[in-house]
């Protein structure tokens, strides 16, 4: 059976481009961009043509508002406590939506140990940002706000226009975590009033291992990492070349391509979620139509979601879940509990997430397959028959 | 090494799983588990003399959990009620090339549904025994 790849959220492939421009910064031109003589000059201008491609993919002010890190949870360390402990004289509350990425979260709560307050907004059962609450919540003393550009596990997509006219109303400073939603949806930092946005450099179809952080002009914050001061200060350590360069010549491609690319998987991902939804005991997550255009997310009754993953993968198609028994902790995913379902219904629930590779013509395999993985699934299942859900 | 996924047999228990369903009027009957957690698991014997001559399950869960469902079923058919009360979830795990770490405790709970289902078992035996006791010294 060919392999049908629907787990683009957790891991890409780089894309071919990527790796025929990238690949050169680690085999002939590995100077360090700090060097003065030849290849440290080579270097650096592959680091700073990757940094006006990132930049222009975001729309900002210009290259040297982005910082380039290891990875987008790097990025989202940065930012939130990078910038809630430098302006610490102007308040100490700090403020997330329920369904951030853990790395938001966990920044967060970090920055609650050491005395500042979190509070955290609320979500509708489409997960959509309470507006009404984050207005309620937010103070002139609330430094960092952060809500992500798109949900990785349920593929809603924030008003967030409206949510940084808000907060710059109440408060100070918007993060948005765009991980997800850089590449399919075109995002323009200055119109959409953004201060510090974080990008992924794998999920643009770059190497894994760079992430950049987005800074406002103006705006300033504490580095996590200190010695040598490369980028700007906010991040020593020798940059990772291929990885950055990768990243800039993903950004490159993605906002070329974006229009074409997210019509193309609009049109699959909704061919998908009309045929899955025609499967009994079937339920979208997230929001039916405010979505990203690669996202399929659902949770069926009666069955269990890893046990539909390992299904999956003997049709050697792989998907994800948010299901307890496939995290590390056992716990079912907090996004899928931020938007009201109970730990039974969490527990059944499946995520594919198109990409570059995928084709109308695999469609019809992915039905066939999740039906019949449901089907087995629940022959299996003493919930089947009594209508415990 | 950690063992990294599940093991060759797991995957061939939960692709492929033994006494799969249910037993109209059992004569043992456990349950275990809750869907809240993820796991829910429930056995179904059928006894003569003392010994397992079928059994059936049906579960809920992620793919250890069919898979140690599958395999209990194996190891207890034919055993006396006996014999099967001493499974373990060890021997389940064991016999199935291990599990990974994070699965010994949640979803290893084959064992404690075939245990539920013997006592149950043995109750309906004990209450039988009582009756026909009675029936006898009123004969």
């Amino acid at each position: 059976m060919e392999r049908i790849y629907l787990d683009c959220a957790s891991s890409k492939p780089i894309d071919p481009r990527v790796l025929k421009l990238a690949r050169r910064y680690l085999k002939h031109d590995y100077g360090n961009p700090s060097s003065l003589h030849s290849l440290g000059l080579e270097a650096k201008r592959a680091l700073e043509d990757a940094r006006i491609k990132v930049a222009g993919l975001i729309n900002a002010e210009n290259e040297d508002t982005i910082i380039f890190t290891s990875s987008s949870t790097e990025a989202n360390n940065l930012a939130i406590r990078g910038t809630a402990l430098r302006n610490i004289g102007k308040g100490k509350e700090v403020a997330a939506s329920a369904i951030e990425h853990i790395s938001v979260l966990n920044s967060m709560k970090e920055l609650q140990k050491n005395g500042f307050t979190f509070t955290l907004i609320p979500v509708d059962s489409m997960g959509v940002i309470d507006l009404g609450k984050l207005n309620e919540i937010l103070t002139k003393t609330t430094t960092v706000t952060s809500i992500m550009y798109a949900n990785n596990e349920i593929g809603t997509v924030e008003p967030i226009r409206e949510i940084s006219t808000i907060v710059h109303s109440k408060a100070l400073y918007l993060h948005v975590d765009a991980t997800a939603a850089a590449g399919y949806i075109p995002i323009d930092v200055q119109a959409d009033g953004i201060d510090l946005l974080t990008l992924s450099s794998n999920d643009l179809y770059g190497p894994q291992g760079a992430g950049a952080l987005y800074i406002k002009p103006g705006i300033r914050l504490q580095p996590l990492l200190l010695g040598g001061g490369q980028e700007r200060g906010f991040r020593s350590g020798t940059e990772n070349l291929f990885a950055i360069a990768g990243m800039g010549e993903a950004a490159r491609i993605a906002k070329s391509e974006i229009e074409r690319e997210a019509k193309r998987l609009r049109e699959m991902s909704d061919t998908l979620i009309e045929e899955i939804s025609a499967i009994e005991g079937s339920h979208i997550t997230g929001h039916p139509t405010q979505r990203l255009p690669h996202h399929v997310s659902f949770r069926f009754d009666h069955i269990e979601g890893e046990s539909i993953l390992l299904n999956m993968d003997l049709y050697n198609i792989q998907v994800s879940t948010g299901s307890a028994c496939s995290s590390k902790t056992l716990e079912p995913s907090h996004v899928l509990l931020a938007i009201g379902l109970t730990h039974e219904q969490a527990h059944g629930s499946m995520v594919l997430t198109l990409g570059r590779s995928n084709k109308m013509e695999e469609v019809s395999a992915i039905v066939k397959a999740v039906k019949e993985t449901v089907e087995r699934l629940r022959r299996l299942s003493p919930l089947s028959k009594k209508e415990v859900m | 090494m950690a063992q990294i996924g599940y093991s060759k047999k797991v995957m061939e228990h939960f692709m492929d799983p033994k006494n799969v369903g249910t037993i109209e009027s059992p004569d043992g009957y456990g349950k275990v588990g809750n869907p809240v957690c993820g796991d829910l698991m429930e056995m179904y014997l059928e006894v003569k003399d003392d010994v397992i001559t079928d059994i059936k399950f049906q579960t809920f869960g992620c793919g250890s959990a069919i898979a140690t469902s599958s395999m209990v079923t194996e190891l207890a058919k034919g055993k006396h009620v006996d014999e099967a009360m001493k499974i373990t979830r060890n021997d389940v795990a064991s016999e199935l090339d291990g599990l990974p770490p994070k699965k010994m405790h949640c979803s290893n709970l084959a064992a404690d549904a075939l245990h539920e289902a013997i006592k149950d078992y043995k109750e309906k035996k004990e209450a039988k025994e009582k009756v026909n006791k009675r029936a006898k010294k009123t004969q």
